[in-house]
Protein backbone atom coordinates (compact mmCIF):
# COMPACT_ATOMS: atom_id res chain seq x y z
CA UNK A 1 0.00 0.00 0.00
CA UNK A 2 1.46 3.38 -0.94
CA UNK A 3 0.97 6.05 1.69
CA UNK A 4 0.85 9.73 0.85
CA UNK A 5 2.20 11.98 3.62
CA UNK A 6 2.09 15.77 3.60
CA UNK A 7 3.45 18.07 6.34
CA UNK A 8 3.24 21.85 6.01
CA UNK A 9 4.02 24.70 8.38
CA UNK A 10 2.47 27.88 7.09
CA UNK A 11 1.21 31.35 7.97
CA UNK A 12 -1.84 31.09 5.66
CA UNK A 13 -5.21 29.49 6.45
CA UNK A 14 -5.95 26.00 5.06
CA UNK A 15 -8.96 24.16 3.62
CA UNK A 16 -9.62 20.88 5.46
CA UNK A 17 -12.05 19.52 2.85
CA UNK A 18 -9.62 20.21 0.00
CA UNK A 19 -6.77 18.56 1.95
CA UNK A 20 -8.90 15.46 2.64
CA UNK A 21 -9.88 15.28 -1.04
CA UNK A 22 -6.22 15.42 -2.08
CA UNK A 23 -5.58 12.25 -0.06
CA UNK A 24 -8.65 10.30 -1.17
CA UNK A 25 -8.60 11.33 -4.86
CA UNK A 26 -8.21 8.22 -7.05
CA UNK A 27 -7.95 5.86 -4.06
CA UNK A 28 -10.66 3.21 -4.22
CA UNK A 29 -9.08 1.50 -1.18
CA UNK A 30 -9.98 4.50 1.04
CA UNK A 31 -12.86 3.65 3.38
CA UNK A 32 -12.43 6.10 6.24
CA UNK A 33 -11.34 9.73 6.58
CA UNK A 34 -10.81 11.38 9.96
CA UNK A 35 -10.10 15.09 10.19
CA UNK A 36 -9.19 17.04 13.29
CA UNK A 37 -9.06 20.84 13.29
CA UNK A 38 -7.70 22.87 16.20
CA UNK A 39 -9.47 26.25 16.41
CA UNK A 40 -8.52 29.39 18.35
CA UNK A 41 -11.02 29.84 21.22
CA UNK A 42 -12.33 33.26 22.18
CA UNK A 43 -11.59 32.69 25.87
CA UNK A 44 -8.78 31.07 27.84
CA UNK A 45 -9.50 30.01 31.46
CA UNK A 46 -12.70 32.05 31.34
CA UNK A 47 -10.91 35.25 30.22
CA UNK A 48 -11.70 36.67 26.77
CA UNK A 49 -8.66 36.80 24.48
CA UNK A 50 -7.85 39.08 21.54
CA UNK A 51 -5.58 36.65 19.68
CA UNK A 52 -3.03 33.87 19.88
CA UNK A 53 0.47 34.20 18.50
CA UNK A 54 2.26 30.98 17.60
CA UNK A 55 6.03 30.87 17.57
CA UNK A 56 7.79 27.87 16.08
CA UNK A 57 11.26 26.48 15.43
CA UNK A 58 11.52 26.38 11.60
CA UNK A 59 13.07 23.18 10.33
CA UNK A 60 12.67 21.30 13.59
CA UNK A 61 8.86 21.74 13.52
CA UNK A 62 8.71 20.03 10.13
CA UNK A 63 11.18 17.25 10.98
CA UNK A 64 9.56 16.46 14.33
CA UNK A 65 6.07 16.22 12.79
CA UNK A 66 7.39 14.15 9.86
CA UNK A 67 9.00 11.73 12.31
CA UNK A 68 5.67 11.14 14.08
CA UNK A 69 3.78 10.87 10.79
CA UNK A 70 6.27 8.15 9.77
CA UNK A 71 5.68 6.36 13.06
CA UNK A 72 1.89 6.55 12.54
CA UNK A 73 2.24 4.96 9.10
CA UNK A 74 4.20 2.11 10.69
CA UNK A 75 1.67 1.56 13.47
CA UNK A 76 -1.49 1.72 11.34
CA UNK A 77 -2.32 0.74 7.75
CA UNK A 78 -2.76 4.26 6.41
CA UNK A 79 -3.44 5.44 2.87
CA UNK A 80 -2.68 9.06 3.58
CA UNK A 81 -1.76 11.54 6.33
CA UNK A 82 -1.69 15.33 6.15
CA UNK A 83 -0.64 17.62 9.00
CA UNK A 84 -0.75 21.38 8.58
CA UNK A 85 0.20 23.73 11.44
CA UNK A 86 -0.05 27.50 11.21
CA UNK A 87 2.15 30.07 12.92
CA UNK A 88 1.91 33.81 13.53
CA UNK A 89 -1.07 35.77 14.87
CA UNK A 90 -4.39 33.91 14.86
CA UNK A 91 -7.66 35.45 16.07
CA UNK A 92 -10.58 33.60 17.76
CA UNK A 93 -12.55 31.50 15.30
CA UNK A 94 -9.58 30.93 12.99
CA UNK A 95 -8.07 27.48 12.47
CA UNK A 96 -4.69 26.75 14.08
CA UNK A 97 -3.84 23.29 12.79
CA UNK A 98 -5.30 20.19 11.18
CA UNK A 99 -4.69 16.48 10.86
CA UNK A 100 -6.26 14.25 8.18
CA UNK A 101 -5.83 10.49 8.25
CA UNK A 102 -7.16 8.15 5.59
CA UNK A 103 -7.42 4.37 5.89
CA UNK A 104 -9.52 1.48 4.63
CA UNK A 105 -11.23 1.16 8.02
CA UNK A 106 -12.22 3.63 10.70
CA UNK A 107 -10.23 2.34 13.69
CA UNK A 108 -6.87 3.05 12.06
CA UNK A 109 -8.00 6.51 10.90
CA UNK A 110 -9.38 7.50 14.35
CA UNK A 111 -6.49 6.10 16.35
CA UNK A 112 -3.71 7.49 14.18
CA UNK A 113 -5.27 10.98 14.23
CA UNK A 114 -5.50 10.78 18.04
CA UNK A 115 -1.88 9.55 18.26
CA UNK A 116 -0.62 12.37 16.03
CA UNK A 117 -2.47 15.03 18.03
CA UNK A 118 -1.06 13.77 21.33
CA UNK A 119 2.50 13.90 19.97
CA UNK A 120 2.06 17.23 18.21
CA UNK A 121 0.97 18.92 21.42
CA UNK A 122 3.97 17.77 23.43
CA UNK A 123 6.79 17.27 20.89
CA UNK A 124 6.33 19.69 17.98
CA UNK A 125 8.26 22.91 18.72
CA UNK A 126 5.41 25.44 18.80
CA UNK A 127 4.62 27.90 21.57
CA UNK A 128 1.35 29.77 22.03
CA UNK A 129 1.16 33.26 23.42
CA UNK A 130 -2.21 34.69 24.43
CA UNK A 131 -3.03 38.33 23.78
CA UNK A 132 -5.56 39.87 26.15
CA UNK A 133 -6.81 43.44 26.26
CA UNK A 134 -6.44 45.12 29.67
CA UNK A 135 -8.21 48.41 29.06
CA UNK A 136 -6.09 50.19 26.45
CA UNK A 137 -3.05 47.97 26.81
CA UNK A 138 -2.44 44.57 25.25
CA UNK A 139 -0.98 41.98 27.59
CA UNK A 140 0.85 38.96 26.17
CA UNK A 141 1.17 35.78 28.21
CA UNK A 142 2.81 32.47 27.26
CA UNK A 143 0.46 29.48 27.50
CA UNK A 144 1.67 26.88 30.01
CA UNK A 145 2.02 23.25 29.01
CA UNK A 146 -0.57 20.95 30.59
CA UNK A 147 0.32 17.82 32.58
CA UNK A 148 -2.63 15.97 31.01
CA UNK A 149 -1.02 16.39 27.57
CA UNK A 150 2.07 14.53 28.83
CA UNK A 151 -0.18 11.83 30.31
CA UNK A 152 -2.03 11.51 26.98
CA UNK A 153 1.22 10.89 25.11
CA UNK A 154 2.44 8.32 27.64
CA UNK A 155 -0.42 5.93 26.88
CA UNK A 156 0.87 5.41 23.31
CA UNK A 157 4.35 4.45 24.49
CA UNK A 158 2.81 1.78 26.71
CA UNK A 159 0.76 0.39 23.87
CA UNK A 160 1.95 -2.25 21.43
CA UNK A 161 1.51 -1.87 17.69
CA UNK A 162 -2.17 -2.65 16.97
CA UNK A 163 -3.58 -5.42 14.79
CA UNK A 164 -4.23 -4.42 11.19
CA UNK A 165 -7.66 -2.75 11.01
CA UNK A 166 -10.88 -4.10 12.42
CA UNK B 1 37.34 25.28 22.64
CA UNK B 2 34.68 24.97 20.05
CA UNK B 3 32.13 27.39 18.71
CA UNK B 4 28.48 26.47 18.84
CA UNK B 5 25.22 28.16 17.80
CA UNK B 6 22.65 28.60 20.55
CA UNK B 7 19.01 29.32 19.75
CA UNK B 8 16.30 30.42 22.14
CA UNK B 9 12.53 30.28 21.74
CA UNK B 10 9.41 31.68 23.44
CA UNK B 11 10.03 32.99 26.98
CA UNK B 12 13.60 31.69 27.04
CA UNK B 13 14.28 33.97 24.03
CA UNK B 14 12.52 36.90 25.70
CA UNK B 15 14.45 36.49 28.93
CA UNK B 16 17.85 36.08 27.28
CA UNK B 17 16.97 39.02 25.02
CA UNK B 18 18.08 37.50 21.72
CA UNK B 19 16.94 34.69 19.40
CA UNK B 20 20.39 33.20 18.80
CA UNK B 21 24.11 33.65 19.31
CA UNK B 22 27.41 31.91 18.67
CA UNK B 23 29.39 31.07 21.79
CA UNK B 24 32.78 29.58 22.57
CA UNK B 25 32.20 26.69 24.94
CA UNK B 26 34.55 26.81 27.90
CA UNK B 27 36.44 23.59 28.65
CA UNK B 28 34.79 21.10 30.98
CA UNK B 29 31.27 21.47 29.59
CA UNK B 30 30.20 18.20 28.06
CA UNK B 31 26.43 17.92 28.59
CA UNK B 32 23.39 20.05 27.82
CA UNK B 33 22.68 20.36 31.57
CA UNK B 34 26.21 21.64 32.22
CA UNK B 35 25.78 24.12 29.38
CA UNK B 36 22.60 25.45 31.01
CA UNK B 37 24.37 25.87 34.36
CA UNK B 38 27.20 27.76 32.65
CA UNK B 39 24.77 29.95 30.66
CA UNK B 40 23.05 30.92 33.92
CA UNK B 41 26.33 32.53 35.08
CA UNK B 42 26.65 34.77 32.02
CA UNK B 43 24.62 37.69 33.40
CA UNK B 44 21.33 38.75 34.89
CA UNK B 45 19.22 37.97 31.82
CA UNK B 46 20.72 34.47 31.54
CA UNK B 47 20.31 33.85 35.26
CA UNK B 48 16.62 34.78 34.86
CA UNK B 49 16.15 32.58 31.75
CA UNK B 50 17.90 29.52 33.23
CA UNK B 51 16.74 30.05 36.82
CA UNK B 52 14.80 26.76 36.75
CA UNK B 53 16.50 24.44 34.24
CA UNK B 54 14.01 21.65 35.04
CA UNK B 55 11.32 23.43 33.02
CA UNK B 56 13.57 24.08 30.00
CA UNK B 57 13.65 21.67 27.07
CA UNK B 58 16.61 21.31 24.71
CA UNK B 59 17.30 20.13 21.18
CA UNK B 60 20.66 19.26 19.63
CA UNK B 61 20.74 19.81 15.88
CA UNK B 62 16.91 19.87 15.85
CA UNK B 63 16.28 16.67 17.80
CA UNK B 64 14.92 16.61 21.37
CA UNK B 65 17.49 15.64 24.02
CA UNK B 66 17.59 15.22 27.80
CA UNK B 67 19.83 17.42 30.03
CA UNK B 68 22.32 14.58 30.45
CA UNK B 69 22.84 14.36 26.65
CA UNK B 70 26.43 14.81 25.50
CA UNK B 71 27.09 17.91 23.41
CA UNK B 72 29.69 16.03 21.35
CA UNK B 73 30.09 17.55 17.92
CA UNK B 74 26.79 19.45 17.97
CA UNK B 75 26.63 22.52 15.76
CA UNK B 76 23.39 23.95 17.16
CA UNK B 77 21.67 23.67 20.54
CA UNK B 78 18.22 25.14 21.15
CA UNK B 79 16.56 25.93 24.49
CA UNK B 80 12.83 26.44 24.91
CA UNK B 81 9.90 25.96 27.30
CA UNK B 82 7.63 22.87 27.15
CA UNK B 83 5.78 22.99 23.83
CA UNK B 84 2.19 24.22 23.53
CA UNK B 85 1.26 23.73 19.89
CA UNK B 86 -1.65 21.79 18.47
Amino acid sequence: MTTTTIVRIQREPFDVAAEAATLTCGRTDAGAVVTFTGICRGAENGEPIAALTLEHFPGMAESEIERHVAEATQRWPLIGVTVIHRYGRIVPGEDIMMVVTVSSHRAAAFESADFLMDYLKTRAPFWKQVETADGETLVKTWVEAKAEDDAAVARWAARAKPEAAE
Amino acid sequence: MSKIKLRYFAWVRERVGKPEEDVELPPGISTVGELMSWLATRGEEYAYAFDNPKVIRAAIDRAHVKPQAAIGGASEIAFFPPMTGG
